[in-house]
């Protein structure tokens, strides 16, 4: 209509302009009513103001046809907003059956993407434009969202169950800047969920084949892929290379030192220690570190749990 | 009644001496100012918290809440971390410190303690050692919270699980623990003021008599006593999934994290209008004062209010849109949140309909009533983006829903109990305040308020998600708007609190009823003697009949006069 307070982010998605009409829709009615009720309660104010008019003319304290009519239209109105927030997003709840699969799984604090055939990413999530695609989600910890504000959907993450949304993309990413769609973690995960943002990269069916069939990792040396592993699952959010304190320990010097336990013996950090660290850091805390770290159990193979072993020894004190 | 040694008039403010009498008082306006006193304490606490919040969103980069002197030593990655952990830190102890210690308590139990039984005709509540004791227990509850505020929890006030088991544990037992005392305290409350309004009224007040700020309290108790047990059983499984595993909200062993939200929600929605109905009480008693005529529609302000208590435990699952819920579950949640707008919109427009044709004086109260209308207009109609399902889809934790909430509780609540304190303020203290320098504190705040929030609503619609210590670049601008107006907003509560707090003291002496209302508390000594009246008062007549009382005074004295 008049798009007073048109500020939504770039349209990508089907349903994307239709969700904008109807936010538009609402913010000018609101709008309107809001500036002429208030219009008129300062006209009031003014005009009837104690020094001007010095009593009241009118003693009326009830019209039973005004009161009908002004609960009966904002009844319409309302019942008309849920119809149309309804209409679509029922169409948000409803994948077509031949939407592409792609897994999504978050931890804190990053994502892991997976695709049909197996293949892996972390920093972005890569679909192919003009294609129905079906996210089904989990969470390896606590609760997350996956929000991706140019698709206009969001749906959270749970360790219990899954869930799931879909889109289908109109445009490429090419066109916002940076060549990614933002994609943020919505939903409170502790100390970095404000670091827990990913690029959604939309790229023609073509590029996507490419992309989904291209295995770069295995020409990668177990150092190099580890660190780019550690880049990508995020462990440098917590450990540092330089010997500081983060969330976790340091990776400076761990390989062969001794590690002191809140419970248990204290042990030597040798390849052991660390792959059971990475799959399933709860079963031994480091002392004076709280159980933070996901399991990682099942989101790495064990190609990339030696890479990253391999990465862990190299950083020597 | 008696006098004092030195031969002033003994009113409740001096008719016991020392602290431990204070302490040991049953009399509801003594606990209504003490409940007064502790709130603001927290208030300004949880605002300076507030604060914390919006000097880290200056820059895009999480680098200001840094303390200590080695701030200059740590890594970039350490000092990100540290900023990120105390941020975090920062909205838990705001929102923990605001909703459990604030504004729960906040309007029944300051100005609904002094004036509930004042307004009904009664010497003081049903039960007043119950009173006591519900203060008592707010004291405890709020000496737990101090104690979990020094460990530093930064769940949210909102504890979902399972963070708040996997994490921090002892620190959100601590919160968690003083969540569930505080609430005794708000069911105590609530017992007492039903009982009042039903067997303690002044004879001949029968209810649809009823001054309109009561009728908000009787729907507000009704709430506090459904809906605060089921946050106190879902606070003491919380408590006991983190002591001793259970395994009902932790998926790790077995739980459904959900299940949590459900239990929360429940109550956390209700609390909502806990908070608000009371602010609307308080309208609907200032605006027919001020434009000297009867209230617009009573009938209809009361369905209006016993509708949006009945309502609002119907809808709690529309915090949940996108949480995973069936689907089904969350189309007919979206169905019912609408009828919530309803009876709001009816309100505003019998508030709107009562100043048609008045006799309308500018004074402080009025200014904030005036100023209510407004501001929860914008946060009722924001709430129709966030019911609308496809378009909470895009909005649900971002900043829109954190300026949607602001706007329904600073805007709606708190300025509803700042509008209170300047009506009745004379009544508590036998004086007037300064109403040149509380005018101008209420411009301050309006305008710091609008501007903190209003780029609020944009930076959600851009997409900016909430509880984000770092955030991309292009929102900086907003962000540091937001901020600039937060110091105003917090300039404009200094002085409008300062104004009031000073005059306790320096405030002209004014008579009984300064603004020529109707309802019985006026009808009391300013301040009240300690048992309210010295006779019990009868009712005839309703108690909106300006229209009436001025033609009586026409003829006395040949026009309306009115001190500004």
């Amino acid at each position: 209509m008049f798009d007073f307070f048109d500020y939504m982010p770039i349209q990508a998605s089907t349903w994307a302009d239709r969700v904008d009409w109807m936010n538009n829709w609402i913010t000018d009615v609101s709008t309107i009513c809001t500036v002429a009720i208030t219009a008129v309660m300062l006209y009031f104010a003014i005009r009837y103001r104690a020094g001007k008019h010095s009593a009241p003319s009118s003693k009326a304290d009830h019209n039973l046809n005004l009161e009908i009519v002004w609960t009966v239209i904002p009844s319409i109105v309302c019942v008309y907003c849920f119809y149309i927030g309804f209409d679509v997003y029922k169409e948000m709840r409803t994948p077509p059956a031949n939407a592409t699969e792609i897994g999504v799984t978050g931890f804190k604090w990053g994502w892991n993407f997976t695709y049909e055939n197996g293949k892996t990413s972390s920093k972005e999530l890569v679909v192919p434009v003009g294609e129905p695609i079906k996210l089904v989600m989990k969470s390896s910890d606590v609760l997350h969202s996956f929000f991706i504000p140019s698709m206009r959907v969001k749906e959270d993450l749970r360790g219990d169950r899954y869930s799931y949304l879909w889109f289908t993309p109109t445009i490429t990413s090419d066109e916002q800047p940076g060549g990614v769609f933002p994609i943020f973690c919505a939903e409170y995960c502790g100390v970095n969920h404000s670091g827990m943002r990913a690029g959604l990269k939309v790229v023609s069916r073509a590029e996507y084949n490419d992309f989904i069939q291209e295995r770069g990792a295995i020409e990668l040396s177990p150092l190099e892929l580890g660190a780019k592993l550690y880049n990508e699952k995020a462990c440098i959010t917590c450990h540092s290379l330089d010997g500081s304190k983060v969330v976790g320990p340091t990776f400076k010097g761990l390989y062969g030192a001794n590690r002191e336990f809140t419970e248990g013996e204290p042990a030597v950090a040798d390849e052991n220690y660390l792959r059971t660290s990475i799959l399933n850091a709860g079963k031994q805390i480091v002392s004076g570190y709280q159980n933070v770290m996901p399991a990682f159990e099942g989101q790495l193979n064990d190609k990339e749990i030696d890479a990253l072993i391999a990465f862990i020894k190299a950083q020597k004190p | 009644m008696g006098t004092t040694a030195d031969g002033k008039k003994l009113n409740y403010l001096n008719w016991e001496k020392g602290l431990w009498s204070w302490w040991m008082t049953i009399d509801h306006k003594r606990l209504g100012l003490m409940y007064l006193a502790s709130i603001l304490i927290f208030f300004f606490l949880g605002g300076a918290a507030a604060l914390a919040i919006l000097m880290e969103l200056f820059t895009p980069e999480a680098d200001t809440l840094v303390f200590g002197d080695d701030a200059q030593t740590l890594t970039p990655q350490q000092l990100d971390t540290e900023a990120k952990s105390n941020y975090n830190t920062a909205f838990t102890l705001h929102g923990v410190i605001m909703i459990f210690l604030f504004i729960v308590p906040g309007i029944p139990a300051t100005l609904g303690n002094f004036l509930l039984p004042l307004m009904v005709g009664a010497k003081d509540v049903a039960f007043p050692k119950l009173n006591r004791h519900s203060f008592w227990v707010y004291t405890l509850g709020s000496f737990i919270a101090l104690l979990a505020v020094f460990q530093g929890i930064d769940t949210g006030w909102t504890f979902y699980a399972p963070y708040s088991i996997q994490e921090n544990g002892y620190g959100v037992i601590l919160m968690t623990f003083a969540a569930f005392i505080l609430g005794f305290s708000s069911i105590m409350t609530g017992v007492n003021f039903l009982v009042t309004i039903h067997k303690m009224r002044a004879p001949g007040l029968t209810w649809d008599k009823l001054p309109l700020f009561v009728w908000s309290m009787y729907a507000t108790s009704i709430l506090q006593v459904v809906a605060t047990p089921i946050v106190g059983i879902t606070l003491l499984l919380l408590i006991a999934e983190n002591i001793f595993g259970i395994g009902v909200f932790d998926p790790a062993v077995g739980g459904d994290p959900v299940l949590f939200e459900h239990l929360f929600w429940f109550y956390s929605h209700p609390v909502v209008y806990i908070m608000i109905l009371p602010a609307m009480g308080i309208v609907s008693e200032i605006i027919p004062v001020f434009s000297r005529k009867p209230i617009f529609g009573y009938t209809s302000i009361v369905f209006a209010s016993v509708g949006i208590a009945a309502i609002a435990l119907l809808v709690w699952g529309h915090h949940m849109f996108v949480a995973g819920m069936s689907n089904m579950a969350r189309y007919i949640f979206s169905f019912l949140t609408f009828f919530v707008a309803v009876p709001t919109a009816i309100k505003v427009f019998n508030w709107i309909c009562t100043m048609y044709k008045g006799s309308i004086h500018w004074d402080t109260p009025m200014l904030y009533a005036m100023s209510f209308v407004f501001l929860f207009m914008i946060a009722g109609t924001t709430g129709i983006h966030l019911a609308t399902l496809a378009t909470d889809a895009h909005y649900h934790d971002t900043y829109f829903v954190v300026a949607h909430f602001h706007y329904t509780i600073q805007g709606g609540a708190v300025i509803g109990l700042v509008a209170g304190l300047h009506y009745w303020f004379p009544k508590m203290f036998g004086k007037m305040y300064n109403q040149p320098v509380a005018k101008l504190g209420w411009l301050i705040l309006f305008i710091g308020f609008n501007g903190t929030f209003l780029p609020q609503f944009i930076l959600g619609m851009e997409g900016m998600p909430r509880r984000y210590a770092s955030y991309p670049e292009e929102f900086t601008d907003l962000h540091q708007l937001s901020t600039k107006f937060a110091m105003f907003n917090g300039l404009g509560y200094a002085l409008v609190f300062g104004n009031l707090f000073v005059s306790i003291f320096t405030g002209k002496k004014c008579d009984a009823n300064p603004w020529r209302a109707l309802t019985l508390e006026w009808k009391a000594d300013s301040p009240p003697i300690h048992e309210n009246f010295e006779n019990i008062p009868r009712v005839d007549e309703g108690f909106y009949g300006y229209d009436k009382e001025v033609e009586e005074e026409e003829t006395v004295k040949g026009g309306a006069t009115h001190g500004a």
